[in-house]
């Protein structure tokens, strides 16, 4: 699925990741660890094709192509998902629109008709009743006003509606109380496939203990230190990152 | 945003440049007497209405151009303009559809207006001006059946001349300021409508200018009169070929509020607005202004302003009557080296007078975008509001947005509350559309609709959809 090698990445001429190698095969759930200013968000940005990330040297292949190559549009029609650990506003424009508008431009891509309004309709309340969304938040505009749980649940409903290869989710689950971490954990557990590939980058324990990743790597001055299974997750949360 | 194709607005993207080949009439170049006479004779127009014309000329040789604006162009040459031109053979006589040449009905579908009876617009009554004349008018005996008068304001001066003599010039005298007064003596047509007493005109009424021959000046005159208790609702759209030269339009137009009356009117202003180098374009200059006359009477301008290489317009309120209320909505969209001036007045002069103006400004490409307001409240405008809110939005690094606000108070129990903001589209809105898989131009559209929004629903429905994919359009290729 994703191919990482020997990655360094810039922002504005500091250097964050340094000759960063990762493989990640389809079905797996990664975990990224690490404390502020490690690069875990670099690295999340970098795969979506932030313009404000430099790519100085190295490789990565997504599906076999090199993904260097590809605007962030085309990156996001062939199945990359970044969901943003601040998600944007975007004013005068309702969630609904904005929710139908990027699906019917992944549908186009896809070589279908665009969704009818009454199927997206079922389909939105289907999905919001399970995410625990109001729905009327998605009469107010997009994230305009939005409590940061709504808010990052808006990031897991978009991630729904996409039906995406390869997640990844930047700190997710920060500003999420207990209630909305366990709601959110249960939608993400539910996109679990052996088709999908996860990458969650995470500060905490927490929402590992739920999502159980298959491999945890911790980073450290734009490198992964180490790697481990799930129990490496709990060993950091026990005894921080030295 | 990445450096991509930072080719700036395409010139196929202006859809109605194209030119109807027509035969035409004009008459000699140029402004003078005789030209002021030919013009009313062409039209059969009474003697009084001859006077009236030619004291705003006489008028207007000792006026000068106005220069306030922040906008600049070359001088205008008003004697090397055409001041009539209609196609040949048209005469000002009423003609019924079956009678129009076939290449203007053509014209008019391309436009996306059809005039013939099966394919109108559903609930939406038609006056097509092409050049000088007014060439179609649809749905006439539907409207006549409830009182509403719609029909060229040449016809009206001679069916209507008590209605005329009482209102043309009476909110926009025949001395106002040059170009107002240019109009007044040179005005080829325009709409007429009267709305009488108590009624709800049950149609939208609009307009559609069209300019089609070269080195001719479109001065039209709308005249919109709302009698007690009634309502109207009225849209004008216009469009013009695509040419090297600068054409001129300057139109007056004025609505009349009586008591309880509401008048909504509304422009989709859609005139070629030269091409990426600022070369060619319409010089929109343009007067409106709206008296509410009445108590509790109500006039709401509507704008959507895309077109022409310079916009020189502010919508006007005069608030007259007692508890009345005016409101400007404005979206003005500048790309490339377009330059729109444009914004409201608001003359409060009633007691608990209401105004209220929302003013969007989107600026791309080199081009500049300058809300000018005026709100003032007279000394017996006790009570009097308003709410003023501008919003500017710059695309790219290249282009300007100005504000102007003026205010003057003459009383102490008025308000005024203002807002306004500057911002620019930010790369990471437009980064977060892209990553939801919108491409560039689509992720611009949305945000900028999203900033319109507030006016563009004030649109009649049938309309806003258009105008949200003009707002596209008018925009594509700044991305960069």
């Amino acid at each position: 699925m994703l191919e990482i090698n020997n990655l360094n990445v810039s922002v504005e001429d500091n250097k964050i990741l340094n000759n960063l190698s990762l493989s990640i095969k389809t079905g797996e759930v990664h975990a990224i660890m690490g404390p502020n200013g490690s690069g875990k968000s670099t690295i999340a940005h970098t795969l979506a094709g932030n313009p404000n990330y430099q790519v100085e040297s190295g490789s990565i292949s997504f599906n076999g192509k090199d993904l260097l190559d590809m605007e962030p549009t085309e990156r996001s029609l062939d199945g990359l998902f970044l969901a943003f650990q601040y998600p944007i506003e975007i004013p005068g424009v309702t969630n609904a629109s904005y929710l139908r508008q990027i699906m019917n431009s992944h549908r186009k891509h896809q070589g279908k008709d665009p969704i009818e309004a009454a199927a997206f309709l079922k389909l939105l309340k289907e999905k919001s009743a399970y995410l625990k969304i109001p729905f009327d938040m998605h009469s107010r505009f997009v994230n305009t006003g939005f409590s940061g749980g709504e808010k990052k649940k808006n990031e897991v409903l978009q991630m729904d509606l996409l039906d995406p290869k390869l997640i990844i989710m930047d700190e997710t689950d920060s500003g999420l109380d207990v209630d909305a971490l366990k709601v959110t954990a249960d939608a993400i557990n539910q996109m679990k496939s052996k088709n999908r590939s996860l990458v969650i980058v995470t500060h905490y324990l927490r929402l590992l203990e739920y999502i159980k990743p298959d491999y945890v790597h911790i980073f450290q001055n734009g490198q992964i230190i180490e790697s481990g299974d799930s129990s490496l997750a709990s060993r950091i949360d026990k005894d921080g990152y030295e | 945003m990445n450096k991509v194709s930072k080719d700036n607005f395409k010139q196929e993207s202006y859809k109605h440049g194209f030119v109807t080949d027509i035969e035409s009439e004009t008459i000699p170049k140029g402004l003078n007497e005789e030209i002021v006479r030919i013009i009313s004779k062409k039209k059969n127009e009474p003697e009084w209405m001859l006077e009236w014309r030619l004291k705003a000329f006489h008028r207007l040789k000792s006026m000068k151009i106005p220069t306030w604006a922040k906008v600049e162009f070359d001088e205008i040459d008003f004697q090397a303009l055409y001041y009539y031109s209609a196609p040949k053979g048209h005469d000002d006589k009423p003609k019924s559809l079956d009678e129009i040449d076939p290449k203007i009905l053509e014209t008019y579908n391309k436009l996306g207006i059809p005039l013939t009876e099966q394919k109108m617009l559903a609930g939406v009554a038609v006056d097509a001006i092409f050049d000088s004349v007014s060439v179609a008018t649809t749905f006439k005996g539907k409207l006549n059946e409830m009182g509403v008068i719609f029909c060229p304001i040449s016809e009206a001066i001679q069916k209507h001349p008590e209605l005329v003599k009482k209102y043309l010039g009476s909110v926009i005298p025949v001395t106002d300021h040059f170009y107002a007064t240019l109009n007044s003596a040179v005005f080829t047509d325009g709409s007429f409508v009267y709305i009488p007493k108590g009624v709800r005109c049950p149609m939208e009424l609009s307009t559609y200018f069209r300019i089609n021959a070269s080195e001719t000046g479109q001065f039209e005159r709308t005249l919109i009169i709302a009698d007690n208790d009634s309502y109207v609702s009225y849209l004008e759209g216009c469009t013009a070929p695509m040419r090297d030269e600068n054409q001129l339009h300057a139109a007056n137009v004025e609505l009349v509020a009586l008591d309880n009356a509401e008048i909504k009117y509304s422009t989709v202003q859609n005139w070629y607005p030269g091409d990426e180098n600022g070369k060619g374009g319409i010089y929109n200059f343009v007067t409106k202004r709206g008296l509410c006359k009445g108590k509790n009477s109500k006039i709401s301008w509507t704008q959507i302003e895309t077109g022409s290489a310079i916009t020189w317009k502010y919508p006007s309120c005069i608030l007259r009557g007692d508890n009345s209320i005016g409101e400007f909505y404005s979206v003005a969209i500048t790309n490339n080296y377009q330059q729109a001036d444009t914004g409201t007045k608001m003359i409060h002069l009633g007691k608990n007078t209401k105004s209220k103006i929302i003013s969007k400004g989107i600026s791309a490409g080199k081009s500049t975008n300058t809300y000018r307001g005026l709100v003032s409240f007279h000394p017996k405008a006790e009570n009097a509001s308003n709410f003023t809110q501008c919003d500017s939005l710059l695309v790219g690094d290249l282009s300007k947005a100005n504000t102007v606000p003026i205010t003057e108070n003459a009383n102490n129990t008025s308000s005024i509350n203002h807002e306004a903001t500057t911002s620019k589209i930010s790369d990471e809105q437009l980064f977060y559309c892209l990553q939801r898989g919108l491409n560039e131009e689509e992720a611009q559209s949305l945000i900028v609709n999203g900033f319109c929004k507030e006016v563009l629903q004030k649109l009649p429905m049938e309309f806003a959809v258009e105008a949200q994919k003009l707002v596209s359009i008018s925009l594509e290729g700044s991305v960069g």
